[in-house]
């Protein structure tokens, strides 16, 4: 068998010149193109020939804090790297003038610092100590934000393909054992232990087998598989392939969503790249294993992220869940024996390989071993991506790493796990957040989208939000999830619109139930869930839109009440012409009011006053 | 037996493409899916008589050719404008006054969600979520995706794509 070694040294060395050179590097996954990455690697680019500067221009995906996008990072030899957050092409010149020409980083723009091993600058956060990285641990996202993700010898030269030439050199079992004993479970959310399930497709017979990717990532509020095919799309293919190797299949699919456009890009352009070193492709590395990967790409269905109707796209069928058992690792693409993981669980298999299955499992708690990368959005002032120890609590998540609430607002709820999650009030932020932690609470890890709700937040809308969304996207094969929702979904609009009965809640609860235990895949039966947990946790607030037909957040229009502050109202009279209803009465100079009976709660007088004198009660 | 009415259709340079597409795809295990995506690459929809021709060729009932179409939300019976733009309001947009964003762009354009403008410029859509939660509330026209959005700028975002 070859081996990488040659190509290795050749890799470390062209890595090696890059980490020499003065360099300016801009964040350019979704988000940083989204916040104009792009157009500050234009100005960069221009700034650079118009002075002449000595620098590389280069990109990179995204290092996590999407909050300060665009970043950009700029490097000296032998000194430490700043890594610059809200740069804007305005600041460009600014920024090459004093780091590159004056060799003076610009402190007051500089996020964190990654010294390496040259001394630090005084006064910017060192990256493993500052506020946002203190508690994280970077194993999947180490590459984020730190590579060109689409050089495949950056991957090489930081340990890349090191884990396949190890398995292609160990028994096929021993593969399996290895990824058992570290104790990683799935993680697109139901937290299968993924070498029980290699296990099963390497025991069921069968001369074609396949090694399929999840990358229908449609959590809303989910993006930790698109940060990481954008940032580290060679670890997804290892992993695949190890499993394919261990699993003893030779050939992969990735099934990526459509609206992730860059993610599919770098996964072809990383295929490509892999196949012409014999890395990906037929006897790959002078071994008898053979392996190929296909893209396809998702044509716009959320539930064909539950597995078997995922199988049901990639045949070209409408993608409806199939009846389990048979289990995919038995009867699944194509009726062959199909290992189906998630990006994040291929992305975490190299590194096991690599680095041990004791490592592994040395993270996390007892039951849930490793890391798990999240994404925190919603009304928090640090919104991105961070990778924590299972373990960690959600406190710690949401109010060290997140920054806490936006604008000094109360914290009211997390949202966790997405349309198939539960919202957990304050009471419960010191869980631990682990698989069995969180489905005891009645939410799930789910993928990993952490939305935070403040005080603003009106957790009936929320529940009715989820439901819509999964109402929307129930294929309609089974009743329970194509009746069963539309019912629920009714009644909480009932309720929101006021006209809510407290038996409602009762035939809410019931019907949750009757979901959960009949419908046919994991979309249906953790569907109801969103709206169990605001029942469980957030009774209360349903009571006040139910009895005393009030939102107490103030967002379900019908039960809003607009009242005019007469202390502070001037009598400006811009309300009473933007009122659409002829509500708004009173004289000029004089306070003025609302006649509720005619008000139609557009909100239009609020957005014009000047004086903030509406309020909604 | 009345002749196929696919026959009768004038060859016009998208057809021709089409033809090229299904010699690729004739002997492709699972291949309906992309042909149908790259289809509407093509004709930028999914005219009837295209899809007739898909089932012909890919020798499939044309009631499983419509039922794989209608099933995603990616495919198109009718014509779409020149840019697609896409109002995200998913959860954490949701929570950020998503809809918001979606009123203006609405408001803006003169069409409701999956409508067309007239000069066949812009459809408008919701999704579910695009994935860049961290800069919500956000949109995407076309592949380009826009963030940390505010309903005033929506406006002038729709103007630069002519």
């Amino acid at each position: 068998m070859n081996n990488l070694n040659e190509l290795r040294a050749k890799c470390k060395e062209i890595y090696k010149q890059k980490l020499s050179r003065p360099r300016v590097v801009v964040g350019l996954g979704t988000c940083g193109i989204a916040s104009g990455g792009d157009k500050v690697m234009a100005a960069i680019k221009k700034e650079v020939e118009a002075r002449g500067l000595d620098v590389d221009v280069d990109f990179t995906s995204c290092i996590g804090m999407c909050y300060r996008e665009p970043m950009v990072e700029v490097a000296l030899p032998g000194a430490a790297s700043v890594v610059y957050g809200d740069i804007f092409p305005d600041k460009v010149a600014q920024l090459l003038e004093s780091h590159i020409v004056n060799k003076k980083p610009v402190y007051e723009w500089a996020a964190i610092q990654i010294p390496g091993e040259a001394t630090p600058y005084e006064g910017i956060d060192i990256m493993e100590q500052s506020s946002y990285y203190g508690k994280q641990v970077r194993s999947v996202t180490s590459r984020l934000g730190r590579t060109n993700p689409e050089k495949i010898e950056e991957y090489i030269a930081t340990g890349g393909y090191e884990g396949i030439e190890k398995c292609l050199q160990m028994e096929r079992q021993a593969i399996i054992d290895e990824i058992k004993k570290s104790g990683l479970r799935g993680r697109g959310g139901g937290g299968f232990p993924t070498g029980n399930k290699w296990q099963f497709v390497y025991n069921t017979p069968g001369e074609k087998k396949y090694a399929v990717c999840n990358a229908d990532e449609g959590d809303p509020g989910a993006f930790m598989d698109r940060s990481v095919l954008e940032g580290d799309p060679h670890s997804v293919l290892e992993g695949m392939m190890i499993a394919g190797l261990a699993i003893g299949a030779d050939e992969g699919y990735i099934y990526c969503r459509a609206e992730y456009p860059l993610a599919i890009r770098r996964l072809n352009l990383a295929i490509a790249e892999a196949e012409k070193h014999g890395i990906l492709g037929d006897k790959i590395l002078g071994s008898n294993f053979s392996f190929r990967i296909k893209i396809k790409a998702g044509a716009g269905a959320f539930v064909c992220g539950e597995e078997t109707a995922l199988l049901n796209s990639i045949e070209g069928q409408r993608g409806m869940p199939r009846v389990r058992p048979p289990f995919p690792a038995i009867s699944g693409l194509w009726a062959k024996p199909t290992c189906l993981n998630n990006v994040e669980t291929y992305a975490n298999v190299p590194f096991i390989i690599r680095k041990g299955a004791d490592w592994y499992a040395s993270m996390g708690t007892e039951k849930s071993k490793g890391s798990k990368v999240f994404c925190l959005t919603g009304k928090i002032n640090n919104t991105g991506l961070a990778e924590v120890p299972m373990g960690i609590t959600l406190r710690e998540v949401i109010f060290n790493i997140a920054g806490g609430i936006q604008d000094g607002k109360k914290f009211k709820a997390v949202q966790s796990g997405g349309p198939s999650g539960g919202c957990l009030p304050e009471e419960k932020l010191d869980l631990s957040v682990d698989y069995d932690s969180l489905t005891a609470a009645g939410a799930i890890m789910g993928s990993g989208g952490l939305v935070v709700m403040d005080e603003t937040t009106c957790m009936v809308d929320v529940a009715k939000f989820f439901l819509n969304f999964t109402q929307l996207e129930s294929c309609g094969k089974c009743t329970p999830c194509r009746e069963g929702t539309k019912r629920m979904l009714e009644l909480l609009q009932k309720i929101c619109d006021g006209k809510g009965e407290l038996k409602d809640l009762d035939t809410l609860e019931r019907l949750a139930k009757v979901i959960k235990s009949s419908a046919l895949c994991g979309l249906g039966q953790t569907c109801p869930n969103p709206v169990l947990t605001t029942l469980r946790y957030f009774r209360k607030e349903y009571e006040a839109h139910i009895v005393d037909k009030r939102c107490p957040a103030g967002v379900c229009a019908a039960l809003l009440c607009y009242v005019v502050v007469a202390e502070k109202c001037t009598g400006c009279g811009a309300c009473l012409r933007a009122c659409p209803a002829g509500a708004i009465t009173g004289e000029k100079k004089e306070p003025h009011s609302i006649d509720t009976s005619k008000c139609i709660k557009c909100g239009a007088c609020m957005t014009k006053c000047k004086f903030d004198a509406i309020i909604k009660a | 037996m009345a002749s196929c009415a696919c026959e009768k259709i004038d060859l016009t340079q998208e057809d021709a493409a089409l033809d090229k597409l299904l010699d690729q795809y004739r002997d492709y295990r699972g291949g309906l899916i992309p042909v149908l995506q790259e289809a509407q690459n093509i004709y930028g929809y999914l005219p009837k008589e295209a899809l007739q021709k898909i089932a012909k060729e890919l020798n499939m009932p044309f009631s499983k050719v419509f039922g794989v179409v209608t099933f995603y939300a990616q495919f198109h019976l009718k014509p779409r404008g020149r840019y697609i733009a896409r109002i995200c309001l998913g959860t954490a947009c949701h929570v950020r006054g998503g809809s918001k964003i979606f009123e203006a762009a609405k408001d803006h354009l003169g069409v409701d969600a999956g409508g067309t403008t007239e000069d066949l410029r812009f459809t408008l859509e919701t999704v579910a979520c695009i994935g860049a939660c961290g800069l919500s509330p956000c949109m995407m026209i076309d592949e380009d995706t826009h963030g940390r959005l505010s309903p005033k700028v929506v406006g002038d975002i729709l103007d630069k794509y002519e």
